[in-house]
């Protein structure tokens, strides 16, 4: 009994770390963000190292796909349901995606629907990707593509990009925006 | 790009979600297709309409609660559909339950029916028209509820659409109502939930495609 609650408070310390840095995140903290990113990198890896014994060499492009859908969707995230329901439906969704695509279904040796799961398997240790997201970036168009580069790469800020790009300041922001939902995109269509 | 650049990336684009933003989408979708249908069947279109005897009949009320019924509860199916990891539960079965309930009414009044009568219950005198009308003043509430659940993430891009339709069809129907002269359960049962089915299996169809993410 006790080492049974035990076990359930381990599991439910995740959920409850995720969950505070995921609601200041949408608040707009950028440290909280950075954290919940990092963390669920962490997590996600694990997950899918786990489902891809048969693709290893594509776990670490998953992640990054991952992390981008959380990233374009995280609005979508209501703070009354369970933060690993949302980040388990999320890999779940993007890895059933990707193995449709490759249309090898068998690699699916167990099963996808054990919710605690995502959070139990961490994996800190990231393999190198076989995409590069910079090289895609080449594929978005100059408006989308500028300002990813200047303000997120280079860390320039809005004011200083849209001085560089001759776009305005609104520009540039919904240029990120735009751009990286359109990354996603462009990973969905390749591979 | 290493995963720890993307991150880096991603946490300086921080800003503060608006996590309303799909609910206002949703009343959008619905506030405008209802408006959009009204304005299609005050048109030449539908001459005949909205003749003050016909808010006596208790038929159009029995339409008017189908429509209303199937539109709210596949709105909320919907907005369940649309955010990963809800589970859909009570809300899939719901729409479900208009369906059921025009299917009984009209079986309690083809079976009390005198039998030579039946037939005119079912095919009354619109029936050609009906389902194609119902569909078309779904249109616009369909492209909004497409429209809203593209800016979310369903899960499941197939039941979003079919969620999407159904709601567009309730609105279609209940407008429809307004101008339909039949007045029998049995050609409700019949030709409206064609009406309706149309858009679902549409939404079904289109949700595969479009509502990718």
């Amino acid at each position: 009994m006790k080492g049974e609650r035990a076990l359930r408070d381990n599991q439910d310390e995740p959920e409850r770390r995720l969950h505070a840095l995921l609601v200041r995140a949408q608040q707009g903290d950028a440290d909280a963000y950075h954290r919940f990113l990092a963390e669920l990198a962490v997590f996600v890896r694990g997950f899918l190292r786990r489902r891809m014994t048969r693709l290893p060499d594509d776990v670490e492009d998953l992640v990054q796909e991952i992390l981008l859908a959380v990233h374009n969707q995280r609005h979508t995230y209501d703070p009354d349901q369970p933060v690993t329901a949302w980040l388990h439906a999320i890999a779940r969704y993007k890895l059933i995606d990707l193995l449709r695509r490759r249309a090898r279904t068998d690699v699916l040796t167990d099963s996808l629907d054990d919710v605690d799961e995502v959070l139990l398997a961490a994996d800190e240790v990231p393999a190198g990707t076989r995409r590069d997201l910079l090289k895609l970036l080449d594929g978005l168009p100059d408006k989308q593509r500028l300002p990813i580069v200047h303000v997120k790469l280079e860390g320039l800020s809005v004011a200083e990009t849209a001085r560089i790009t001759g776009l305005s300041e609104s520009a540039v922001k919904v240029g990120i925006h735009r751009g990286l939902k359109a990354l996603a995109a462009l990973i969905r269509s390749q591979s | 790009m290493k995963t720890e650049q993307l991150i880096a990336l991603l946490a300086r684009e921080a800003e503060p979600v608006d996590r309303r933003a799909p609910v206002r989408a949703f009343a959008l979708a619905v506030a405008v297709g209802v408006t959009a249908a009204v304005a299609l069947i005050r048109t030449p279109l539908a001459s005949d309409l909205l003749v003050p005897a016909y808010f006596a009949e208790p038929m159009l009320w029995v339409k008017l609660a189908f429509g209303i019924t199937l539109a709210l509860s596949s709105l909320w199916a919907a907005a369940r559909l649309a955010r990963p990891g809800v589970q859909l539960s009570i809300a899939g079965a719901l729409p479900f339950l208009p369906l059921a309930a025009v299917w009984l009414l009209a079986a309690i009044v083809l079976a009390t029916a005198p039998p030579g009568q039946r037939e005119a219950l079912i095919w009354g005198r619109t029936w050609s028209t009906c389902p194609a009308t119902i569909a078309l003043l779904s249109l616009p509430t369909f492209v909004g509820a497409l429209l809203a659940l593209r800016k979310m993430a369903p899960t499941r891009p197939m039941w979003a659409g079919a969620a999407a339709g159904a709601l567009a069809g309730g609105v279609g129907a209940a407008v429809y109502a307004l101008q339909c002269p039949e007045l029998a359960a049995p050609f409700l049962a019949v030709w409206y939930v064609l009406g309706v089915a149309i858009p679902v299996m549409v939404g079904a169809v289109l949700g595969r495609y479009l509502l990718r993410w």
